[in-house]
């Protein structure tokens, strides 16, 4: 098999060897996002979280697997078979698919498809399926109800979310991925800071859509048992949760295509060099930051009170120590593999951060009831993404047309659309809603 | 490759999966099960649209026919289920007429393309024509279709409201 | 390249199929769906030839005839809804109410 017979499926090659790479590393990126968010949750209730299995519970994630592979696998006795396989199936494929279009790094890209974000947009809206059908297929009254409520919810939420990255769409001007990121590089500024009612939107939409505290009442334990999850176990359960966690890293990588600048450095357009050499100041820093963290890992390793922990903390330690080896000497290689390399870094932080602030909302606010969530998805975020939209294409009208600059003429609209916002936001009587209950601190 | 086995290899996959899940939708005993296999089919065509250079079209089928229309179906079929209908009879009195009479219908339009088919294979022409899609549609949608465009929005507001009067307890 | 004779036969395949389910079937739904899938076949005829003559006009039309479906879809469903409610059935031999 010589080279040129390869002709043929070399456009193939390396998406498939992408592809492969996701499916591999999303279960046990999934499995340490759950690991981090108990650490997180430990951190915000003042204890410490899990640290028996590995050192600090870094094998956690692995113990789980193990436990949820092993499981008995139970199917409910008058349950449509057929369906209650499928519907996990349907929820795992569709959180997956949506990385084929998801912009990792300049590089690091499935598919660059002219109407990526329609894709992933329409590739998310069939895990909707997955839910509905798992919770009918269940035969239980509390699945399904539990379905429904989640995918009124998710139907709601999409439209808002939708409209708000349709306001980020006006400003980037075309619908693939890559060409959004490179619009912000245009522009200068992340579309954050031209478009923040939008993000805000946004942010609050993904939140329901992944069924994430507060908006979790369809899966939250004291409510309907688990919701649709209720009569799965084993396997199929640990797929939901998979496509659950997949799914939240997808709309963090939109939101930070659309928003946070994609794999673009922070400041991109100061350039400090180190004196007498190519490489930028700010290049260094992944490479500093993997530095600290592997000095704490061996500063660690002595502590931990079993031998194999030692071990496995050394480990991680010389695993930083490798990443940060890998950051500094691509700042300093051609800017082909520097940007490949640092537009992942960047990338992966950006959605890191996001997730972080999805792990803080849960453990901060208190769950929206069913009625509460509706009427926010329908008498305040979606009216507020349509005049969010509308004045965008205000803004931009100005803008081309009347010679406005860009940045006054979105400072503008967006303190419209604020009033907006803030004329939406107060309490009117609603019909069939409860009336506030009289308190004694009322003042009479 | 590009130019020969590949895209009819993608065109027999999806078009008999859209025929396949189509038959399987009239066939089906529970309306659950025709409801997947339709979701199949519709997807099955978003794959032909994809292969006829039509990719605003794709997203937007899958958007609104599987991620809306079916939705509201799968909704509607969870809320009027019963438990006796997988006892009742699924065909009428008239199946046998019927089936004939459409299988007739299908022939009927199918001789002239058959005995034309050499007439009708005119090459299609370059893709420059109708690329960028997005960018043609939208401008299409907005130019020279925009009454139209304004009447649809029009249309849904309508349908809207009368779902919602026609689904509520009490008006 | 897949000649256009191609597709066309595919959407009358998807349009025969469809009438069967119109015709045959008792359960309204199901009738609604084989209507989805009338709609779906008409809706590859018309991109078919807007590839084959270089317009983007039988997209346009395709996008309205989804858009006619939603709404059609929506309607249908709650109209449905309201007759099951009071007459406990889903089934078109059972809606004769008009029937002396």
């Amino acid at each position: 098999m010589d080279l040129h017979s390869l002709e043929p499926i070399r456009p193939y090659i390396l998406p498939v060897i992408y592809a492969v790479v996701i499916v591999l590393v999303l279960p046990l990126l999934a499995g340490y996002i759950v690991l981090l968010e108990r650490k997180v949750m430990a951190d915000m209730q003042a204890r410490l979280g899990p640290m028996r299995v590995g050192p600090h519970g870094l094998l956690q994630p692995i113990a789980d697997a193990v436990k949820l592979l092993i499981k008995e696998d139970i199917i409910p006795d008058e349950a449509d078979k057929a369906i209650f396989l499928l519907a996990p199936l349907l929820s795992v494929t569709a959180g997956m698919l949506a990385y084929a279009a998801l912009p990792f790094g300049p590089v690091f890209q499935i598919a660059d498809l002219n109407v990526g974000l329609l894709f992933i947009l329409a590739v998310s809206s069939m895990g909707i399926y997955g839910i509905v059908l798992g919770g009918w297929a269940s035969n239980s009254h509390y699945s399904l109800m539990g379905a429904l409520r989640s995918a009124a919810q998710l139907v709601s939420y999409e439209t808002a979310a939708g409209l708000a990255l349709v306001s980020a769409l006006l400003l980037g001007g075309t619908l693939s991925m890559k060409g959004l990121v490179e619009s912000q590089a245009h522009a200068g500024l992340w579309f954050i800071f031209l478009a923040p009612i939008a993000f805000f939107i946004y942010l609050v939409g993904s939140i329901a859509e992944t069924n994430r505290a507060p908006f979790d009442l369809p899966e939250a334990e004291s409510e309907l048992v688990a919701g649709y999850m209720t009569e799965y176990s084993g396997f199929r359960w640990s797929l939901y949760f998979l496509a659950e966690y997949a799914n939240m890293i997808v709309v963090a990588g939109i939101a930070t295509t659309l928003f946070l600048g994609g794999w673009l450095r922070p400041l991109a357009r100061v350039h400090l060099r180190v004196p007498a050499t190519d490489i930028e100041m700010m290049d260094l820093i992944p490479a500093l930051a993997f530095l600290v963290v592997a000095l704490y890992c061996f500063r660690l390793a002595p502590r931990q009170p079993v031998p194999v922990q030692k071990l496995v903390m050394a480990a991680a330690g010389a695993l930083m120590l490798l990443l940060a080896a890998v950051m500094g000497w691509s700042a300093a290689a051609a800017p082909g593999i520097r940007e490949g390399v640092h537009g992942a870094f960047w990338f992966i932080a950006k959605v890191l951060v996001y997730l972080y602030g999805f792990l803080w909302f849960r453990f901060t606010f208190p769950r929206y009831r069913f009625d509460q969530l509706m009427h926010l998805g329908w008498s305040f975020l979606i009216p507020l993404a349509l005049v969010n939209v509308i004045a965008t294409g205000i803004a931009l009208a100005l803008y081309r047309e009347m010679g406005w600059g860009l940045a006054p003429a979105l400072l503008l609209t967006n303190l419209i659309t604020l009033a907006v916002a803030a004329w939406l936001a107060v309490e009117r009587p609603r019909p069939g809603a409860a009336l506030p209950i009289p308190s004694a601190l009322d003042g009479d | 490759m590009a130019n020969g086995l590949l895209p009819q290899i993608v065109f027999y996959f999806f078009a008999a999966l859209a025929v396949v899940s189509a038959i399987l939708v009239v066939v089906s005993r529970s309306a659950i099960h025709s409801a997947i296999f339709l979701i199949t089919s519709l997807l099955a065509t978003a794959g032909i649209y994809l292969q006829l250079e039509a990719e605003f079209l794709f997203v937007v089928q899958i958007i609104l026919y599987v991620g809306g229309i079916m939705v509201l179906f799968v909704f509607v079929i969870m809320l009027v289920n019963l438990d006796v209908s997988l006892h009742q009879l699924q065909f009428n009195r008239q199946w046998l007429v019927a089936t004939v009479l459409a299988i007739v219908l299908g022939i009927h339009f199918s001789l002239p393309l058959w005995l034309d088919r050499g007439v009708v294979n005119l090459p299609p022409p370059s893709a420059a024509t109708m690329q960028p899609n997005s960018e043609m549609i939208g401008q299409a949608l907005f130019q020279n279709y925009m009454l139209p465009f304004e009447i649809a929005s029009i249309l849904l507001l309508v349908a809207m409201i009368g779902a919602v009067v026609m689904a509520k307890r009490r008006i | 390249m897949i000649p256009t004779t191609h597709y066309l036969f595919l959407s009358l395949a998807l349009f025969t199929i469809g009438v069967v389910g119109v015709l045959t079937r008792r359960n309204v739904i199901i009738i609604l769906m084989s209507i989805e899938l009338i709609l779906n076949a008409v809706n590859i005829n018309l991109v078919a030839f807007s590839r084959m003559f270089g317009s983007v006009n039988g997209q346009i039309f395709a996008i309205f005839i989804i858009t006619d479906a939603a709404a059609e879809a929506a309607v249908g469903l709650g109209i449905i809804i309201a007759f099951f409610r009071n007459r406990e059935t889903v089934l078109a031999d059972e809606m004769d109410l008009l029937k002396w």
